[in-house]
């Protein structure tokens, strides 16, 4: 029964949801205030029969409701309460409906947080999000409803799969697809405005904090995906260019474009045809993401169970949105101003470049994602581009980014002088130079890459701090100010992790007895054998490992192998000892004698040099966003500008 | 600077540094993708001579040998067979019986030593590669017995 009333709301909601895309835009367009008034209810409307919808299954999960296709498939009773509540989302169509409960949540966000707009505005970015809306939920209930019956019901569920059973499934679905979802709204931000033919400041400056927020979640949902496959997969890698992080960081990539070209919108009036592209492809990536994880044409650790028709949908939706967003965007494209004029040297330049430079990379990972995909199309065989690709032709566009990251934020807006910049930024020019020389040494030898790489974390960390002291001068900066400067300080500290771990760390595998030791990178690894250990739903070997360095102890690892039954396969858990200057990671591969307990095992050994700063500076890019999101600017001004808008009207209404 | 020199400065120079991205991601692009073969095409010695590329199909029912860390096994795709060998932790999911794909390159004695090997997270899910590389073979023997 709450199976069917889930299904009943979620039903209702596509034709809530086709109301909120049509009358608030036909509203605004011919100035209907009722119409247009009708837009926030009929979003809540939409909203809590999503989220009813929602609950719903969950309880389904909750209460083991194996009479549910979707609840057979992905829980059994067997599992912990909490993996069978995330397990909602841990299969293609509850993680769908997560996507469009995110849409509706972004959607009511809006709604809510938008008393100050102008009425009109609001109307056309919740209609053309209910547009959206509209399209994904006939996804969901056309070829991928989560309430399919299968009668007579299932004794018990197959079990979610064991990759899944882990508290990274709990976040990183959710975090990743609010800042997917997110871009939603930067789109329809940038259409609306379109639509209404208002490419200004204002525009800008109401997108801005939203666009600011669904990046954060894309950077945090990216970052613990990151993580999550390097402790879980057993891999220790935590990037692997593999499509699906490829779907996921293209949009990235964009929305970290959008966010800078946003500023110059609207502190300088210029590069709005550009910032529309960028919203519009910010979003259309996030769309084809979902089409490549979901169509199943790509290899990759994302690609569980995979239907063809589902695909063809997304991609039908993906040529809708871009096609109809592209003509809009030609039709009025001619009509929109240039904005302020600029000198070559200038912040808009660096800024430009930043995102050149963004856009490029993103392009380059485009490429080398959908490649394999063309060539066969093209029946020319198959193929798979590797990560050395990623690697050679990412890093190198990236690099003159980090050299701008100290350069931008000290240029004047309009004209700014070199002689200027110079006299502001020598010092880092020497911090830089000693950091490239003296840091690779001091981790023990020194190598060009990390010299290099370490020059300009030097370079953007001294810049940061020149930066502050002159713009402290200037009074009290804001908290988008900060906000900024604490991203770009995640940024270095992302840069130390990469650098660090790619050209120091040390991995091998090795066959190992009761009693031997192995050593990597200073620590000693004494295997001390294996038993067998029972958890909720499965069964372990738990390997002990005795951690020493320098000769003295430093505690117990207990690597895992998992077997989860019948028809499951088994899961290798790590065991990591976590440091900020270092991780040291342990995993068990394959018994090699026929006695598990006392016989030799294969063993991977890992260590990981700051390998934690990569997720720490992801972490604190995020908290930079939440920082700049929570600019009061972002309420008052628009509070001030309506408050003349407002006396405007009256006075207009008196006369 | 005029504005005209300005825009043409802004449009040769970016025009420059497209070009030479575009050059530079090709070549990258070209020097690191991998052809995928069937063992079929390795049979047929259809297999490129001297660079690395991948082979998929099913792991061969009792063909799992183990020398300590070294594992070597057989590939087929049901119609050919191609024996490939590997030193290192295989993924958890690697069993006889089910699909893989191996990356590497072929020796002089015919043989494929694998640098990296490739099985799918989800026990019903083969790769995309393998299940082709079985399907075409399949096909193969068809028209044959025809």
């Amino acid at each position: 029964m709450i199976p069917e009333l889930g299904h009943f709301a979620l039903l209702l909601s596509l034709f809530v949801a086709l109301a909120m895309g049509i009358l608030p835009l036909v509203g605004a367009q011919r100035n209907h205030p009722q119409w247009m008034a009708f837009a926030r209810p009929v979003t809540a409307l939409s909203f809590l029969l999503i989220a009813f919808s929602f609950a719903c299954l969950t309880w389904a999960f909750y209460t083991n409701d194996f009479t549910v296709q979707y609840v057979a498939a992905h829980s059994n009773s067997q599992m912990p309460t909490m993996y069978r509540l995330s397990a909602v989302w841990g299969g293609h169509e509850g993680s769908l409906l997560l996507w469009v409960l995110m849409l509706a949540g972004w959607a009511g966000a809006v709604a809510l947080f938008s008393r100050q707009l102008p009425d009109a505005m609001v109307a056309r970015v919740l209609g053309v999000l209910g547009l959206v809306l509209f399209g994904l939920l006939a996804f969901v209930l056309f070829t991928s409803n989560p309430f399919e019956r299968l009668l007579p019901g299932a004794e018990e569920g197959r079990s979610l799969n064991p990759l899944l059973q882990d508290p990274g499934l709990v976040y990183h679905p959710p975090l990743l697809y609010m800042g997917y979802v997110g871009m939603s709204v930067a789109f329809a931000f940038a259409i609306a405005a379109l639509i209404a033919g208002q490419l200004d400041a204002a525009w800008a400056r109401w997108s801005r904090p939203w666009t600011t927020v669904a990046w954060l979640f894309l950077t945090l949902g990216i970052a613990l995906g990151s993580w999550w496959a390097y402790y879980e997969l057993g891999w220790g890698g935590w990037w692997f260019w593999d499509p699906v992080e490829n779907a996921s960081f293209m949009p990235w990539l964009v929305a970290t474009a959008l966010i800078h070209s946003l500023a110059v919108t609207e502190k300088r009036g210029s590069f709005k045809n550009w910032t529309v592209l960028l919203a519009i492809a910010a979003f259309s990536l996030s769309l084809l993401g979902t089409f490549l994880v979901r169509s199943g044409v790509l290899t990759s650790v994302h690609a569980f169970a995979t239907d063809p028709s589902r695909g063809l949908f997304i991609l039908i939706l993906l040529a809708i949105v871009v096609g109809s967003s592209l003509m809009l965007f030609a039709a009025r494209a001619p009509k929109v101003s240039l904005g302020g004029a600029f000198a070559l040297v200038s912040r808009e330049t660096f800024l430009l470049i930043n995102n050149v430079l963004l856009v490029v990379a993103c392009g380059a990972v485009l490429l080398g994602t959908l490649y394999p995909l063309i060539v066969d199309a093209f029946g020319l065989g198959k193929i798979s581009v590797g990560p050395p690709y990623f690697n050679t032709v990412f890093v190198p566009i990236m690099l003159p980014l980090l050299v701008l990251v100290a350069i931008g934020p000290v240029a004047r807006w309009k004209h700014a002088d070199l002689k200027v910049i110079l006299v502001k930024l020598w010092p880092a020019a020497a911090v830089a130079l000693l950091a490239g020389i003296a840091l690779p040494l001091l981790a023990g030898e020194w190598q060009a890459y990390v010299a290099l790489a370490l020059a300009l974390v030097g370079w953007m960390v001294a810049a940061l701090v020149l930066q502050t002291i002159d713009r402290m001068k200037a009074g009290t900066p804001t908290a988008s100010w900060w906000g900024m400067q604490l991203a770009h300080f995640g940024l270095a500290a992302f840069v130390v992790g990469v650098a660090m771990v790619s050209n120091y760390q040390e991995e091998r595998d090795v066959r190992m007895t009761p009693g031997e030791t192995v050593t990597v990178g200073g620590h000693s690894f004494k295997f001390l054998g294996v038993r067998d250990a029972a958890g909720p739903n499965y069964n372990a070997s738990v390997g002990s490992f005795e951690l020493t360095r320098d000769g003295k102890v430093m505690r117990m690892l207990h690597p895992e192998k998992r077997d989860y039954g019948p028809g499951s396969m088994p899961m290798t858990e790590a065991a990591i000892d976590a440091s900020l200057a270092r991780d040291v990671y342990v995993s068990l591969g394959e018994p090699l004698d026929a006695d598990k307990e006392n016989g030799a095992w294969a063993v991977r050994v890992y260590f990981k040099p700051f390998v934690d700063w990569i997720w720490g500076g992801c972490l604190l890019m995020a908290l930079g966003g939440l920082l700049a999101a929570s600019d009061r600017r972002y309420r008052l001004k628009v509070k001030a500008q309506a408050a003349t808008a407002n006396i405007a009207n009256k006075a207009g209404a008196a006369a | 600077m005029k504005p005209r020199q300005k825009r043409i400065a802004l449009i040769v120079g970016g025009l420059a540094a497209l070009g030479i991205a575009s050059a530079f991601v090709l070549n990258a692009l070209d020097s690191n993708i991998a052809f995928f073969v069937s063992p079929s095409e390795i049979a047929a010695g259809k297999a490129p001579q001297g660079k690395a590329f991948r082979v998929g199909g099913m792991v061969k029912d009792g063909s799992i040998m183990r020398d300590n860390l070294t594992v070597s096994f057989v590939i087929t795709d049901t119609a050919s067979d191609i024996k490939v060998s590997y030193t290192g932790i295989l993924p958890d999911l690697f069993k006889e019986g089910k699909g893989a794909v191996a990356q590497g390159r072929i020796n002089p004695d015919g043989s494929f030593t694998a640098t990296e090997v490739l099985a799918k997270h989800d026990e019903n899910y083969m790769p995309p590669e393998a299940g082709h590389a079985i399907e075409q073979a399949q096909k193969a023997q068809k028209t044959i017995q025809q």
